[in-house]
């Protein structure tokens, strides 16, 4: 909890290194510059420097063997053309909103039961973090066996699944697409609003109950304005994983039927490792990038996060 | 603050748990069946046999050699983190220098990098010092992605030693070093220990980086191996849900005995 309430405070805009001030001139406990930079110089080497290497390769063909070779805006024309691009961006959009408003409301009202004190809270949320650990492969390769259209559940509740493929369809495997998401990351973003729900001030619920607001209108009045902050990070967080979204796919789908499940990010891949065009995946990773940012920007902007300071505004 | 049972919360929870649960336990019980008998009787049956044919069918297929490629991944991505994150959290917490500052921000924004983003470059540049299909090639590039979120996590510890703790070592004359050692690891236990569990935990699930940078049988990780079992025996599906529970066990063991660190470095990763 300590992790939670102290790792918030330094969000955007808050420099972290204008509060320790208060320890006065001591020079005690006042590293050098020098300490952060073996991780700085490591951090740089696999993330830093790809990200602006991507850029460049992007304006490069190479197969994979011998040397990319400069081909100006080939690629970024070849992609502009793509039917298969363009598709890929609207399925990771809806991939991406599917996911927020699926994932946000059921995790919002689990991590706010599982912040109360019920007795038997505690086994209950032990069950429902086990999703959260384990590897994205294990679940797609677990979902799929379970989906099997001749010995997976389908097969055996046939009244409620039709003939069982539920693969075979482009909203099927979307379907099951964002459930396996759900069912893989709704305990994280419960967690992140168990945590917050944990912080909010237990005056403001007196308060509400002095006034004789209940329960559910304290949950609208309190909680859910309280837990603003959280809601954007935890978006977020959905939005880059939407946008990321890679084994389930490769896994549980191939971005099958067809292309009806060939979100961008695996697109990347095809085209970089299995069509072996580094130049063309290159420039869709850049697209991944951009889309990202810009949207991340767009939550951050629109829910006005870099204007405050406190995650309790207004008390 | 309640003080009445919310009963909707609580039915609401319940029906989420068998969501969560219904698929393990087809999991579970699956992986003690034979074949025609889960072919037979269905997923969601009570098994009437018990087997272990399907674990050994599993480990037969080669997933011995997984787990120890994947463990050899797991301990030196914790090493490389363990050695870098503790020094750049103490600068980044306790450094008056603006380049900290600088470094801190970098890290933020390192949050936001996608692996996918840089994986062509990330494939280039391993090949071409010759690390391709090496572990060490894998384990680089997955220490670096998980160096942001281990920063924050632990900067956020480092942050709730007290300024009159310094000035306490500051009496003695102590060192930046010195501090470092005597009064700053020793007070950062727990966040040490959340950041080697959580660092564990993406190494022992990573997917992209082997996949992308291995290619033989002998460097091959569990993640891999799963995917390489469904594709390959796709229909033996007991003998699929054994691999996946194989998989799952140390985590789950590590879970029993580290929850505490592992959910509050997850608390921490959603709390920025």
């Amino acid at each position: 909890m300590t992790v939670l309430a102290t790792s918030r405070r330094p969000a955007p805009g808050g420099s972290p290194v204008s509060r320790p001030a208060r320890s006065g001139a001591s020079s005690v406990g006042r590293p050098g510059f020098i300490w952060a930079l073996p991780a700085t110089i490591f951090f740089a080497l696999f993330a830093l420097v790809p990200l602006a290497a991507v850029a460049v390769l992007s304006f490069t063909s190479w197969s994979g063997l011998g040397d990319p070779r400069f081909v100006g805006f080939e690629n970024w024309e070849t992609l502009m053309a793509d039917p298969v691009m363009l598709k890929s961006l609207w399925l990771s959009l809806l991939f991406i909103v599917l996911g927020v408003v699926t994932q946000t409301p059921l995790s919002i009202l689990l991590g706010v039961w599982a912040a109360g004190n019920q007795r038997n809270r505690a086994v209950l949320s032990a069950i429902y973090f086990i999703p959260l650990l384990l590897s994205s492969a294990a679940i797609s390769v677990l979902w799929r066996a379970l989906l099997d259209p001749n010995f997976g559940i389908p097969g055996q509740l046939s009244w409620l699944f039709g003939d069982g493929n539920l693969l075979g369809t482009q909203s099927g495997a979307i379907g099951v697409l964002i459930f396996v998401g759900m069912w893989q990351f709704t305990p994280f973003h419960t967690l992140i609003y168990q945590g917050a729900a944990r912080g909010i001030p237990h005056v403001l619920y007196q308060a509400a109950e002095i006034d004789g607001a209940g329960r559910v209108r304290q949950f609208f009045a309190i909680t859910l304005p309280q837990l603003r902050n959280t809601a954007i990070t935890s978006i977020i967080l959905m939005v880059v994983g939407g946008l990321t979204t890679f084994e389930t796919v490769l896994i549980l789908t191939n971005g099958g039927p067809g292309t009806d499940t060939t979100i961008t990010a695996f697109y990347m891949y095809q085209e970089a490792f299995q069509s072996f065009d580094f130049g063309v995946g290159s420039a869709i990773a850049l697209v991944l990038v951009i889309v990202a940012t810009a949207i991340s920007l767009v939550v951050v902007k629109v829910s006005g996060y870099d204007k405050m300071n406190s995650s309790l505004e207004g008390l | 603050m309640k003080t009445r049972p919310n009963y909707l919360a609580g039915v609401g929870s319940f029906l989420w748990l068998l969501v969560v649960a219904i698929p393990l336990y087809v999991m579970i019980s699956g992986t003690f069946q034979t074949r025609a008998e889960f072919g037979d009787n269905g997923p969601l049956a009570f098994p009437t046999s018990f087997t272990l044919q399907n674990y050994v069918d599993a480990i037969a297929s080669g997933f011995g050699r997984y787990f120890l490629n994947t463990v050899i991944v797991t301990v030196g991505v914790v090493a490389i983190v363990l050695l870098l994150v503790p020094p750049l959290s103490y600068a980044i917490v306790r450094s008056q220098s603006r380049a900290a500052s600088f470094v801190f921000r970098f890290f933020l924004l390192g949050l936001a990098i996608p692996a996918q983003a840089v994986i062509v470059p990330v494939f280039y540049l391993i090949n071409t010092v010759g690390l391709y299909d090496n572990l060490v090639g894998v384990i680089l590039p997955t220490a670096a992605f998980a160096l942001p979120i281990c920063t924050l996590i632990l900067s956020g510890t480092m942050r709730d030693i007290t300024g009159e703790l310094y000035e306490a070592m500051a009496m003695d004359g102590a060192s930046p070093a010195r501090a470092f050692f005597r009064l700053v690891l020793p007070l950062s236990k727990g966040g040490l220990s959340t950041i080697a569990v959580f660092s564990a935990l993406q190494a022992w699930n990573g997917f992209l980086f082997p996949l992308i940078l291995t290619q033989s049988e002998n460097t091959r990780v569990v993640t891999l191996g799963l995917f390489n079992f469904q594709t390959q025996y796709g229909i033996n599906i007991p003998g699929l849900l054994a691999a996946v529970t194989l998989s799952m066990v140390p985590v789950l063991l590590v879970y029993l005995f580290a929850r505490r660190a592992l959910v509050q470095g997850l608390m921490g990763a959603g709390g920025k």
